[in-house]
């Protein structure tokens, strides 16, 4: 892992710094420029105040991520999943602790290829996306999309992009749909380490906050590039400083813990839908699969995988706290057992859902007729 | 001794431009760096700037006399009795001088090219008879479109690189941020990529952006959004997320501007599922197909001329006047060959179909307007009357549009043809700087005459 998930101490405030000479540049607006205040206030406290239902329904949806996307690699061995499958374990406190946080009404979310887990957040039906991932006329996209390739504007969601980086200029266009519409509604635009280094990304960050754009911008740090660790990749491996040049504040927060994901998403939800622009998150986390189910992770040790398993799981954590309060081990082998029969469930269907009809092959390429 | 003032070229395609105003007059003494008048050019008003100490002596041109060539003695400047070469330079240092051995250097290569065509074109049958015309440049008509699709869908907005406060690059957005407002016509960066991508975005959450790219030469740092994010998004979400844009600005070679700026993506686009690529000539087809474009449901690549934007066209005084997306356009009728063409070609062809029929070759013209979908029929109904079939277009030659069409007309008018299908492209190369090699690269009029005759064995 090449950056631990935890605390960091906040850089001490310096004085700001000289201004060099320039030719008619003119002078910033605001010399108050605090693009460490929102750190500062998820740090204050930093842990979201969660009763026990809250934390019982944290546990569930991101053990479902869990146990689907476990089953996906499952179906993906036995040849009923094709191509390129990302799995999203050892994240799942990333999406379901920023997602609980959104308005549904009106927030839009976006991502890149490793797009399940974000769609089960939503608590989108998993028949149709293990359907999906089979290729099925059921699926989502009607087996049109894939892994990578899984939408839905009902809830918002607009994908599941396949092009490193592209999902963030695209939320871009979201947040500027928010804006535009007046709806307050914010889009929150998920991309790994890998995609910040991507030229768009930063072309994206200079206009969000030009325009005031209501985004959040969430960098799922998991600590590899593919196979490429952050220090191999990255000059500057504190990815929420990546902003700074553009004046928008950074978030650095620990991926690996539900409740302070969600803490750190109230804050940076609230700044934005106050109309302060835009904000970057780095959300500090670990993937125990390979990149897709196709990459045998030799570029990393099992012991360094076995020990974020054994000490900084997401669903170890919630479990705990969980059992602090009063549920027992009993309880919560009910819930899983549940989760488990809903997965095999959606696994059977997509299963034995028929493929798409030959007629779908020219259908959808264009909405209208010429 | 007397210098002459001429006419500056202030563009690169410019070839005349309106006095507008003098801001000097006889007998003034002037300095280097005084700005003698205000010249308007099709794009914008520039001022034009003395290098030459002196008294002004005639001023031959008056003021607000438009029309006045590129090179035209416009003033004398009674000079201090030096012996340097005599001259007058416009304001930006960066543009050309209108100096001595203009004509060798800075002569559009392809005055050809934009001579307005001679030919009465056919009436488009789309159009109800007896519309009253007027006559609007195309760059009007494209505004014009625009504006009325503002005015009749909230959701509609302009971005691009200077395309609200500049008025745009080629004028072609002037007056729309006055009228709109900075909500609906934004300026953007100069990030292609970027903007494309928010562009896409902001289709893909309900809203129909157009996104102006100042040529379609920066496109290429967007082409992954037009491509992978616009054009296969409702494939790949099974019909459930559509890319309303529309990508529109200059395609094609403008004018001496070298390689990097002078390329046609028509192709390009064309072989491309889920996007719709229209490419009109005129200032009917420009207006109607810019409307039809920002109403599709599709994304729309819409590739238009920077050499065409400042010709004048019939339009039809019409309400709303919206053309069908994917329907060639007869030109002109003929029932010897048929040429194909799109875009500048059109003019080009509508040239030779002229000068072909005065020796006694009866050209049919068709314009494709729209490349993809491609109107397969209205070529083959074509070349089911004449038999024989070339394609003009302004573009290389290899994986063209006339490669296309020529496999059309292969594979589904073979019995049809009397003689092999000849198209007629730019040369293989990159387009070159120097005057004479770039009017050798482009296609032009006396190619496709040879082409057609060629087909019709009438060499």
């Amino acid at each position: 892992m090449a950056k631990p998930a935890q605390k960091r101490k906040t850089p001490a405030k310096k004085a700001p710094a000289k201004k060099k000479p320039s030719v008619a540049k003119q002078s910033a607006a605001s010399e108050e420029f605090a693009l460490h205040s929102l750190q500062d206030a998820h740090e204050s406290s930093p842990k979201f105040d969660a009763d026990v239902d809250q934390m019982l329904e944290f546990y569930e949806q991101m053990l479902l991520i869990r146990r689907f996307e476990e089953k996906a690699g499952q179906l993906y061995g036995l040849g009923l999943i094709g191509g390129f499958c990302h799995l999203y374990i050892g994240q799942e406190a990333v999406a379901i602790g920023l997602q609980s946080a959104l308005n549904k009404e009106v927030d839009s979310v976006i991502t890149g290829y490793r797009d399940h887990g974000h769609m089960l957040a939503y608590g989108i039906d998993p028949n149709v996306i293990m359907a999906e991932l089979t290729g099925r006329q059921a699926g989502i996209s009607k087996g049109k999309g894939g892994s990578m390739h899984m939408f839905s504007t009902e809830h918002k969601f607009y994908g599941g992009h396949g092009i490193v980086g592209a999902q963030v200029a695209l939320g871009g266009g979201l947040a500027l749909a928010h804006q535009y519409n007046e709806d307050g509604g914010l889009c929150l635009a998920y991309f790994g380490d890998g995609a910040a280094n991507q030229g768009q990304v930063y072309e994206t960050f200079n206009m969000a906050q030009l325009w005031n754009l209501p985004i959040v911008f969430v960098i799922e740090n998991n600590g590899y590039a593919m196979g490429t660790a952050v220090k191999r990749s990255s000059a500057e491996t504190e990815f929420h400083r990546r902003g700074t040049a553009f004046r928008i504040p950074g978030m650095d927060v620990n991926g690996m813990d539900v409740l302070e994901v969600r803490n750190a998403a109230e804050v940076a939800f609230k700044h934005v839908r106050d109309g302060k622009g835009p904000v970057l998150m780095e959300l500090n986390t670990y993937r125990y699969r390979g990149h897709s189910m196709s990459d045998p992770a030799k570029y990393r040790t099992r012991e360094e995988v076995q020990d974020v398993r054994d000490h900084k799981d997401p669903i170890e954590a919630i479990k705990k706290l969980l059992m602090e309060n009063g549920k027992t081990e009993a309880d919560l082998k009910a819930i899983d057992k549940a989760i488990r029969s809903r997965v095999a469930e959606s696994a059977d269907f997509a299963e034995s859902s028929p493929e798409p009809d030959p007629s779908e092959l020219y259908t959808d390429v264009l909405v209208e007729e010429y | 001794m007397a210098i002459e003032l001429k006419m500056p070229a202030l563009s690169p395609t410019m070839e005349e431009g309106t006095l507008a105003k003098w801001l000097v007059k006889e007998g003034d003494q002037i300095a280097p760096g005084d700005i003698l008048a205000e010249i308007e050019t099709d794009k914008a008003t520039m001022e034009f700037e003395a290098i030459d100490e002196g008294t002004v002596g005639k001023i031959l041109i008056d003021e607000g006399t438009e029309n006045v060539a590129v090179g035209t003695v416009i003033a004398m400047l009674d000079g201090e009795g030096d012996e340097e070469t005599p001259s007058a330079a416009p304001a930006p240092a960066a543009e050309m001088p209108a100096g001595e051995g203009k004509k060798v250097g800075q002569e559009p290569s392809e005055a050809e090219i934009t001579k307005p065509a001679k030919a009465e074109p056919k009436k488009d049958p789309e159009i109800p008879h007896g519309t009253n015309m007027a006559t609007v440049t195309v760059r009007e008509a494209l505004r014009d479109g625009m504006a009325e699709e503002m005015r009749r869908d909230e959701r509609v907005f302009v971005m691009g690189e200077e395309v609200a406060e500049y008025q745009g690059a080629y004028k072609v957005t002037q007056g729309l941020l006055d009228e709109f407002g900075p909500k609906r016509v934004i300026d953007t960066p100069i990030t292609e990529y970027g903007f494309a991508g928010i562009g896409a975005g902001a289709a893909m959450g309900g809203l129909r952006p157009i996104v102006e790219f100042m040529t379609f030469n920066f496109a290429m740092q967007a082409i992954d959004h037009i491509i992978n994010s616009a054009a296969k998004t409702n494939y790949m979400s099974g019909g459930q997320m559509r890319c309303p844009i529309v990508f529109r600005g200059p395609n094609g070679a403008a004018s001496r501007v070298g390689a990097q700026h002078s390329q046609n993506y028509g192709p390009w686009y064309a072989s491309v599922p889920g996007l719709i690529v229209i490419a009109p000539y005129d200032s009917s087809d420009a207006k109607g197909l810019m409307k039809a474009a920002i109403r599709c449901e599709d994304p729309v690549v819409f590739l238009e001329n920077e050499l065409v934007y400042g010709r004048s066209f019939e339009l039809p005084e019409l309400d709303d006047h919206v053309l069908p997306i994917g329907k060639a356009r007869i030109m002109r009728e003929g029932s010897d060959v048929t040429i194909v063409s799109y875009s500048i070609g059109v003019g080009l062809a509508l040239e030779a179909a002229e000068e072909l029929a005065e020796e006694g070759i009866d050209a049919e013209v068709i314009d494709l307007r729209t490349l993809r979908p491609l109107d397969t029929a209205t070529i083959l109904e074509s070349l089911a009357k004449t038999n024989r079939l070339v394609i003009a277009e302004e573009g290389w030659p290899t994986c063209s549009i006339a490669s296309e069409v020529t496999t059309v007309c292969m594979e589904e008018g073979f019995d049809h043809l009397d003689a092999p299908v000849l198209r007629v492209c730019n040369e293989d190369v990159p387009l070159p700087y120097a005057a004479n090699l770039e009017k050798l690269a482009l296609i032009d009029t006396p190619r496709i005459v040879a082409a057609v005759k060629k087909v019709c064995y009438a060499e």
